[in-house]
This record gives C-alpha cells, sequence and structure tokens, in this order.
C-alpha cells in the first residue's frame, strides 16, 4: 500500500508539512525577508495579534479588522448570493428560448481569471475611468467621481468595528466579488435541480399547488445538500479572499480599512519586511480557517453525508 | 488499517522535521563564475524593463564581453518593485543571488550589510567613488559604500510649460517662494486648468510632499539624530505636518488624487501633465524619462523621441518654507547597482565599466540623469539642466525618506502620511506612527 501512495505522501510533505512547519518555525523569529530566521522572540508575534501591540497608530490596522471583513464577506456571500443564484437558478430551470445562451453569459465571469477581473473593475472604477463618466453622461454627476477604490471612512482605528459596512469600497468589492461568483452558484444549483425528479412537480400540480409553492415546499428542500455544499465552497473561499482585494486597492488595501486576513499577511510578510509577524499571522489563518470548516462539517455537512451512507 | 495511519503519520513528521532543519540550515550558496579566468559567468539583474533602457544596458553588457573575452553576462529585467519587494529578498534568502543588481541604498542597503549580502566597494572602486561624489554617500553604510548609483538628481515640480503659458505665466522665472507658488496656482484654476496631478494610489507619490516639507521644516542636525537614534520628538516634526496643512488648503489638486496612479498610462498623474490635463507633478528624476514615454505612446511617435522633454517641459524645486530651518537642502535619490560578496572580481570591473564617463554620457543623451558629476553641464533638456543646477546649488542631499528609514518604517509611515492628507490624522499622528514603527 505504501508503494502507491508513496509519491502522493512525499508530495503532500514537501508542499504542505514542510511549508507549515517552516511558517511554525519563522513565526518564533523577527526576521527580515534576507535572512527569515534572526532574532529569537518566542510567542511575541502571536501576543501581537491577539492585543493590539503596536497595530494602534494610523495607517496599521488591527489584524481583527481583516478577520472581521472575512466574517463579513463570507456571511453576507450567504445571504445576498445565495438567494440570488436560487431564484436566477429556478428562473433557468424552466423551458425557455435562448436558455443555453443566458446560462453561458451568467458562467462567463467566473470562468476569468480573478486578476484580470481585478484590472478591469480598478480601471473601470478608477477617477477617470469608465463608471463615473456614465453616470455623468446618464445625468448622476452627484454620484460621479467617488473614490470607489479609496473611500478612507472606515481606516483610521477609531473608526469603529463595524464602520466598513459605511464604505464604498467595501460595497464595490462585495458587488464585483458578487458578479464574479454568483454564476458558479447558479450552474451548481441547476445541476442540483436536474436532480428533481419530475414527477414529485407533477404530483403537485394535479395536487393544485401554485409554481411558488411548489418550489418552496419541493424544490428547495430537494436542492438542500447542493445549497450546503456551495455554502461550504463560498465560505472556505471568503476566508482565503486575497487576488480581488489586492489589485482593486492598488496593493493598499490598509489605506481604506479593506484588508483580508490574506492581505493583511502578505502586507506585513513581505511589504512591511516583518516575516516573522506574517508567519503568525498565516498560522492563526490556518487555524480559523481549520476550525470553520471542521464545524461546518460536524455540524452541517454530516446531515448529507449520514443520509447517503 | 490505524496502526498503518500511524506509521504514515510517523514518515511525514520525520521527514517535516529533517527538511525543516535542512532549509534551516542552507545558507551558502552556489552562484559566482569559476575563478580561472575563462569561463566567467556574471548575472545581472535590473529594473530596466522598458525601452530605450533595456537595450542599452543589452549594449553596454555586449561591449565588455567584447573587451574581456571569457565573461558572460546574463541578464534579467524585473519591473522594479517586483524585484525590489519579492524577486531579490527571495534570491538572497534562497541563496542564489545575482552577481550585480539594482540598490536602492539607505536603510534597505544597511540590512544587506548586516546580513553580508553585499560586497564593500571601497577600496576597489575609489576612483569612480571620488568621480560620483556626493551622489555615492546613499550608498555608503558606517562610511563603507556598497554600491555606485548610476543616476541621480532631487525631486521637483516637474512643468507642461504649454499649460502654464496657457494660464498666462512666465516659464522663463518659476516661482522661488510659496506665496508666488500659491499665486499661480490660483492663476491656473481661474484659467481653468488643474495645477498640481498627484498620484496618491501609489502612497508614495504622495507621502513625497510630507519628505519636501520635512526637509524644508526640520534642521539637519535634527534629521540627523532622528536617523540615529528613532528620536522624533523634536516640534519641528509635528510643524512639518502643520506647513503640508497650508499647501493642502491650497485646494490645487486634481478630483481624485488618492485614487489616481502615478505612472501607468495616460490616466495617471504622469500621464495627465504630459498629455496637458494637468499643470505639473512633483516628482523625482525619472519623471522626464516616464511622462516622455507616455508622450510619445498617445502620439504616434517614435520611442527614443524626447520631443516632450526638450520642448513642452520645464522644472523648477520645492520653495523653501519661511519657517523652516531646512538650511537649503534638497531631496532627491537616484538608482544604483550593488556587487554580491560572492561575485566575480569581473564584477566590480563591469560595474566601473558602467560608471565610465562614455557609457554615462550616453545614458545621459538617453534624456537622464548622471550620477557623475562631471557631466551635469552636458545635459540638453531645460527640465534636467533645471534639476541638476538646483542639486549643484543645494547646501546637501536628503535621500527619499522612505528608501533611507528602511522598508519596516516607510510603509506605516507612507500610510499615515497618506491618511493625513486625506483628512483623517493629525500632523501628530504621522510622527507617531513613524517613531512608533522605528521602535519595532
Amino acid at each position: 500500500m505504501i508503494g502507491f501512495t508513496g509519491p502522493a505522501l512525499l508530495v503532500f510533505v514537501l508542499f504542505v508539512f514542510v511549508p507549515i512547519g517552516y511558517a511554525v518555525v519563522l513565526s518564533l523569529f523577527n526576521g527580515t525577508p534576507t535572512s527569515p530566521i534572526r532574532d529569537f522572540v518566542g510567542f511575541q508575534n502571536f501576543t501581537e495579534i491577539f492585543t493590539t501591540g503596536r497595530g494602534e497608530t494610523l495607517g496599521q490596522p488591527w489584524f481583527w479588522h481583516a478577520v472581521r471583513n472575512n466574517f463579513l464577506i463570507a456571511v453576507m456571500s450567504l445571504l445576498i448570493q445565495g438567494p440570488i443564484a436560487i431564484g436566477v437558478a429556478l428562473l433557468l430551470n424552466r423551458k425557455m428560448r435562448f436558455r443555453g445562451f443566458f446560462r453561458l453569459m451568467i458562467f462567463v465571469p467566473y470562468v476569468l481569471s480573478e486578476v484580470i477581473t481585478g484590472v478591469i473593475f480598478s480601471l473601470m472604477l478608477s477617477p477617470q475611468g469608465a463608471v463615473n463618466d456614465w453616470l455623468t453622461r446618464l445625468g448622476f454627476e452627484q454620484f460621479a467621481n467617488f473614490q470607489w477604490l479609496m473611500d478612507t471612512s472606515a481606516a483610521p482605528a477609531d473608526a469603529g468595528m463595524f464602520a466598513i459596512l459605511g464604505s464604498r469600497t467595501f460595497w464595490a468589492v462585495f458587488a464585483i466579488l458578487t458578479w464574479k461568483y454568483v454564476g458558479l452558484a447558479i450552474i451548481l444549483f441547476l445541476a442540483g435541480l436536474s436532480g428533481v425528479p419530475e414527477e414529485l412537480n407533477e404530483a403537485a400540480a394535479i395536487d393544485g399547488a401554485t409554481w411558488w409553492q411548489t418550489q418552496r415546499k419541493i424544490t428547495i428542500p430537494l436542492l438542500g445538500p447542493t445549497i450546503r455544499i456551495w455554502a461550504f465552497l463560498s465560505l472556505i473561499g471568503s476566508f482565503q479572499l486575497f487576488d480581488m482585494v489586492w489589485i482593486l486597492t492598488g496593493q493598499q488595501p490598509g489605506r481604506t480599512g479593506m484588508h483580508t486576513m490574506a492581505t493583511f499577511m502578505v502586507d506585513q510578510g513581505m511589504n512591511r519586511n516583518r516575516v516573522g509577524y506574517g508567519s503568525a499571522i498565516a498560522i492563526v489563518l490556518f487555524v480559523i480557517t481549520l476550525i470553520v470548516a471542521l464545524l461546518y462539517q460536524r455540524f452541517i455537512l454530516s446531515r448529507d453525508i449520514g443520509k447517503e451512507s | 488499517m490505524k496502526t498503518k495511519i500511524r506509521a504514515g503519520g510517523m514518515v511525514a513528521m520525520a521527514a517535516t522535521v529533517a527538511l525543516v532543519a535542512a532549509a534551516c540550515g542552507g545558507g551558502d550558496n552556489g552562484n559566482g563564475g569559476s575563478a580561472d579566468g575563462n569561463g566567467v559567468e556574471i548575472t545581472w539583474w535590473h529594473n530596466g524593463t522598458g525601452e530605450p533602457l533595456l537595450g542599452f544596458w543589452e549594449d553596454v553588457a555586449q561591449e565588455f564581453e567584447d573587451k574581456n573575452p571569457g565573461v558572460t553576462i546574463n541578464i534579467q529585467a524585473f519591473q522594479n518593485e517586483e524585484l525590489r519587494n519579492t524577486v531579490l529578498p527571495n534570491a538572497f534568502a534562497g541563496g542564489n543571488a545575482p552577481d550585480l543588481f539594482q540598490s536602492w541604498g539607505g536603510g534597505e542597503l544597511a540590512q544587506w550589510v548586516e546580513d553580508g549580502i553585499v560586497k564593500d566597494l571601497s577600496d576597489v572602486a575609489s576612483d569612480t567613488i571620488d568621480a560620483i561624489g556626493t551622489p555615492a554617500t546613499a550608498w555608503q553604510v558606517d562610511g563603507k559604500t556598497y554600491g555606485l548609483p548610476y543616476t541621480f538628481g532631487p525631486a521637483g515640480f516637474w512643468v507642461n510649460t504649454d499649460l502654464w503659458e496657457k494660464a498666462g505665466l512666465d516659464t522663463t522665472n518659476f516661482p522661488t517662494t510659496w506665496d508666488e507658488l500659491f499665486a499661480a496656482w490660483s492663476t491656473l484654476k481661474d484659467a481653468g486648468i488643474t495645477p498640481v496631478a498627484v498620484g496618491g494610489l501609489d502612497g508614495w507619490p504622495a507621502a513625497h510632499w510630507w519628505y519636501h516639507t520635512a526637509v524644508s521644516t526640520v534642521s539637519p542636525e535634527t534629521f540627523e539624530k532622528a536617523m540615529s537614534t528613532g528620536d522624533f520628538s523634536d516640534p519641528a516634526w509635528e510643524k512639518t505636518g502643520e506647513n503640508l496643512q497650508t499647501i493642502l488648503d491650497a485646494n490645487a489638486f486634481n478630483d481624485g488624487w488618492q485614487a489616481t496612479s502615478a505612472q501607468q498610462g495616460a490616466a495617471s498623474s504622469a500621464g495627465m501633465v504630459a498629455l496637458g490635463q494637468a499643470a505639473s507633478e512633483l516628482m523625482g528624476v525619472w519623471n522626464g524619462g516616464v511622462m516622455g514615454g507616455i508622450y510619445n505612446e498617445a502620439n504616434g511617435l517614435d520611442e527614443n523621441s524626447q520631443e516632450l522633454q526638450e520642448n513642452h517641459l520645464g522644472w523648477f524645486p520645492f520653495p523653501a518654507f519661511a519657517n523652516g530651518e531646512g538650511d537649503g537642502r534638497i531631496l532627491g535619490g537616484g538608482d544604483g547597482f550593488s556587487v554580491h560578496a560572492d561575485a566575480p572580481a569581473e564584477t566590480v570591473d563591469f560595474l566601473k565599466y558602467i560608471l565610465s564617463e562614455d557609457v554615462q554620457r550616453r545614458y545621459v543623451a538617453l534624456g537622464n540623469s548622471p550620477a557623475l558629476a562631471s557631466l551635469g553641464a552636458e545635459i540638453e533638456d531645460p527640465a534636467q539642466a533645471a534639476a541638476q543646477k538646483a542639486l549643484a546649488n543645494a547646501s546637501g542631499v536628503q535621500l527619499w525618506l522612505d528608501t533611507a528609514f528602511g522598508p519596516a518604517v516607510a510603509n506605516p509611515m507612507n500610510d499615515a502620511i497618506v491618511q493625513f492628507m486625506q483628512g483623517n490624522g493629525t500632523p501628530q499622528q504621522v510622527v507617531d506612527a513613524i517613531s512608533n514603527s522605528w521602535a519595532g
């Protein structure tokens, strides 16, 4: 057996265990990129994460603001993208002309690379960009000229934990993420809907149920397993969010209070030369994601797994 | 089944420990050519990704190869930020560093010196160091030289002279005091012209406004004290922010400057000045080339054309504050190269060749500022000539503060300055951000 698992095990050890182990080692030092292992500091880097440390200065946001952003985006993805996707999937599941075309158009944004999407939108939302131009031409000048991707109102340390919900940048980023990822959810739900037996709908129709009643009482409950899998993917995706925020904010998420855990890690570890602190953040990020994933599997996904076996 | 998994886990753990130990131990590198004369290879990493610089460096390397049979120079060009933040640090940490590479001086170089990465050039290149003079001091740590600049100059206001004249202003006599400059800005605004473009998205172009103000407001002695001890308690540091506020109150920046990029394309701050959408920009010596590139592309001109630089650009230095103690110093900087500690001896000869008068003269002909002071008088384009004149008249040069202070201070400092300029923060909070990250 070891003969077959050997190569896979080696790859797994090399590319998963070793980096994690190395990050643990680095997190105990106050190293620089050119000499990462120097100045042993013990758990001081972790202390800095869990207290405000030296974070309470302008422009150096607190790690927990990044965690808040990740959780906000995760929750809002579930609450906003989920219903949109289910609604569109239900509509597209009916027989209609150009159904294939609609499905294609909805899936196209998901196929684009995240970096390309980020660059396109950062150009469109720049001060001299297309969005402001359209708004002006359509007579909505009062909405134009905003710093869509540089709204700094939520950045100061004293701005309050939920000031980010008033930030234009936050909503712009969330809208772009929705545009990009709602297509995947719709396609997943359409696949799930194709597994709902037609006889059930016919039986409901004979009993006199309206279309909406059929969807609510029969289709959506049967879609449950698909929804739970999508929610899991969405949750993990929200926690890993990096590229889009990094590019849209010109690699300076801190200035708008838009850091995610991953951008905060890269910003501290690479741009501020604090390799040890960055590694400590990487470990905390790993643990948080692991806990959320395990809890989700234990309490939500287990229902589906139990049903099948 | 259970025991097998456990055995696999043990193997994984053991391998992890072994490999981590190996990763920690691996510090020595195998670069550098053979010392026996034939077959010396020099690896050279620079930031000249765009023409004409890319081709120029290739020519220089080719010439050196022709003159020194057996020497091969392998060139790789990287985008500046990528090279500085990712490529070089990874190469240093991984032990496959190049022999000759871009180096920006200041705090970053001091770190490299501490890590034993760069070669001391003080003795082997003493003639060249003497020929460069003052600019070389930015590449010195504790009196020893660890790199040589090939371009150097001060930052100042780059002016689109067409717009300046359109507003009825004099292009032969630029403002020398803040009152005169404020008056010029309001004249421009009355003519419907944006006086100043700022590429605030990148952070540092906005932060440079604070640097200039600091160099003019804070005395050289206070600067020296802060840089050696991290003591920023002198009231002049807070006054820097107050002086900057008077500039911000003049309201001369382009709309949305916070989200405008600095050097990429027509919509950037450099593009706005080059293409006549803003009258001026506060920027370093390289700006002539950046704007020239954007201008040539927009107008379909040859990439080597000097049309914009020679006929449409002016330059004047940042005016001093009347209440400042700056003592006539000027903010500036340049680009240089350092030699790796393990590089073959020929690398130093090659660096000296790059800084020979002949190569420098041809470099200047491409519209750049020289590092050799002796060539200052040979510059033809008016903006670069004005900048070199200002450099010659200055009492001293202060290296860009982000470079001088090193990356651990630079990013928090730039963030805090931009926040302040956007109206989120006080002058004292900027100073606190700097001294807090200094304390580390």
